[in-house]
């Protein structure tokens, strides 16, 4: 079958691989018929998470219909089911599945002690992740082999497309549980850095949870101009003091609530003199992540406010002034998405006609395209913001 | 290929393996700028380590600590040029080539016994830094955003119904599916 493959920094190939096989009873084969690349992509793309290896199949937002199912389904999924593949793989048995702690699943590891060492506890498996997660191929592929399908997969009702029920798979639960992670009030206003694609449903999300205003901050018009569409008021970081505008729409009191849709990859620039400086200790291993959103949110953030964090960080940042934060009472709440815990409600949302998660495909093109996507993605030319690829 | 070899036999026991490689993100020119920085970091290290071996080619001797400095410089250069910044990179060894090609400037002329090696490495620089600068060129043109022809998103909101019909319309979440046997649908 073709996938597309990590072969090191910036090399993605479209190769032929051998096909994926059931391993265990509660495995599936899931045909793909539409996978995305991720902003979460990238940081594999760019090598800043460690522990790729050449030969690794990319990819963890995906849908598509199953082809094969192991001995142990018990008729939970059959044949020919239309699902999402989420990115998290969960057993649903242990005792963070059962507390809807999903995306920390304690089963699903296969590279469970590789993961203890480095974060202290294990997470879930993840697809198409590095081998800190598993090390599963991921779903940017014809085919894939779906661990403990039964459980960790979510099925897609025949009133919703493709391009509508995709982002189910990641981007879509992972702004959903950002907004609700800052436990919205209608008097609130709301700060999200980052306008891709998991800050766009970060901002659809806050809206339909009430904030009194959203507000959005990106440098690139065609990103502001799609958050502006759903009712956020923009900020061009490169135009205007973020600080100084969050200030201005908030009495001077700053936003009670903010959502780092950025991560570890902020945009360096000579005029964020941190940035540079977090881009050269990068650069000699000395830090792996660019937190400026983060110093940033801490700095603004209304005191006893709350700061939520959907971005991808990978492991030792540098410069975060936790006494700023500590003193003005922030809550942080961070994390991979528990996706499973959004999923019926989200699809109940999208049935009603509330949103359509399709607003935000800007590319389509062919599995085999794939390679010239992700540096297209990357450049963020032709104002490329989501890029789907039909198998 | 040959990395994706050995991984493979460290890959999962039926996990799918590349059997045949196809066309790759990187395009021709940053496969150049990922040659030159390896370049950078083996000459840059050759300077570091046997300064004395370059001093004598081109017939500068005593002059060890500045070519060490220049190696440390090229070291700096290759590891940028390998960095996803590697436009960066080319422009500062291009930099580089500048201060190389002034440094040799005295060793070519004059009674210099090693002025023609030194007339050599000043040729080879000067064609290397036309190398750069192109590479420079090329990557800057082919990587670009391309401010001032961005699309305007505006019309999707998002919301089918309309931002009004949106704004604040699920308040009450329902309880997440904490406790539930997921086994059980």
């Amino acid at each position: 079958m073709k996938a597309l493959v990590w072969h090191g920094k910036e090399d993605i190939r479209c190769d032929t691989v051998s096909d994926p096989e059931i391993l265990e009873p509660r495995d599936a084969i899931v045909k793909v018929t539409s996978c995305a690349i991720c902003g979460s992509d990238l940081h594999l793309f760019h090598n800043f998470v460690p522990a790729m290896m050449p030969g690794d199949i990319m990819g963890h937002e995906a849908i598509g219909e199953v082809v094969e199912v192991g001995s142990g389904m018990n008729g939970r999924l059959r044949k020919g089911e239309r699902v999402v593949v989420p990115f998290t793989i969960i057993c649903g048995e242990c005792e963070q599945c059962l507390r809807g702690n999903f995306s920390v699943c304690e089963r699903t590891n296969r590279n469970k002690h590789l993961a203890e060492k480095v974060f202290g506890h294990t997470t879930a498996g993840l697809f198409g992740y590095t081998h800190l997660t598993g090390g599963y191929p991921g779903v940017q592929a014809e085919y894939v082999r779906v661990p403990f399908a039964d459980t960790t997969h979510v099925k897609v009702p025949d009133s919703l497309s493709d391009d509508q029920a995709l982002f189910l798979s990641d981007i879509l639960p992972t702004g959903w549980q950002a907004a609700v992670h800052c436990d919205i009030e209608p008097n609130d206003t709301v700060a999200i850095w980052g306008c891709g694609p998991v800050g766009q449903m970060a901002i659809r999300s806050a809206i339909l949870l009430g904030a009194r205003q959203v507000v959005a901050i990106d440098r690139l018009s065609d990103r502001l101009s799609m958050a502006e569409a759903s009712g956020a008021i923009p900020i061009n970081f490169e135009q205007e003091s973020v600080i100084g505008r969050l200030l201005d729409l908030t009495e001077g009191k700053g936003p009670e609530k903010c959502i780092d849709c950025v991560g570890m990859e902020s945009h360096v620039s000579f005029s964020q003199p941190d940035t540079v400086y977090d881009r050269a200790k990068q650069m000699f291993m000395l830090e792996n992540d660019r937190p400026h959103v983060l110093r940033e949110m801490i700095y603004v953030c209304r005191p006893a406010g709350i700061i939520s964090v959907p971005g991808v960080y990978s492991g030792f940042s540098d410069k975060v002034p936790l006494g700023m934060a500590m003193n003005k009472g922030l809550t942080f709440r961070m994390g991979q998405t528990h996706v499973h815990r959004w999923t019926d409600d989200l699809i109940h949302h999208i049935e009603e006609g509330l949103l359509d998660p399709s607003f935000v495909i800007t590319h389509m093109a062919g599995l085999e395209d794939g390679p010239e996507m992700y540096r297209l993605f990357r450049d963020k030319q032709d104002s490329c913001i989501k890029v789907v690829l039909k198998s | 290929m040959a990395l994706t070899y050995v991984s493979n036999l460290l890959r999962h026991e039926g996990d799918p393996h590349v059997i045949e490689t196809g066309p790759s993100s990187l395009s021709s020119l940053d496969r150049m700028a990922r040659l030159l920085g390896w370049f950078s970091v083996g000459l840059g290290l050759m300077e570091l380590v046997a300064p004395g071996r370059v001093t004598r080619a081109l017939g500068i001797e005593g002059s060890e600590r500045f070519v060490q400095a220049c190696g440390l410089r090229e070291i700096g250069s290759g590891l940028l040029c390998l960095s996803v910044d590697k436009e960066l990179g080319l422009w500062s060894r291009v930099a580089g080539d500048a201060l190389d090609l002034t440094s040799l400037l005295p060793p070519m002329t004059g009674d210099n016994p090693q002025r023609d090696n030194a007339q050599l490495a000043a040729m080879i620089v000067a064609g290397i830094t036309l190398l750069d600068v192109l590479t420079a060129k090329g990557l800057r043109q082919q990587h670009k955003e391309g401010d001032g022809m961005r699309r305007d998103y505006s019309t999707r909101s998002g919301f089918p119904q309309g931002l009004a019909k949106a704004k604040g319309a699920v308040r009450a979440l329902r309880q997440p599916m904490q406790g539930r046997d997921l086994r059980v649908h």
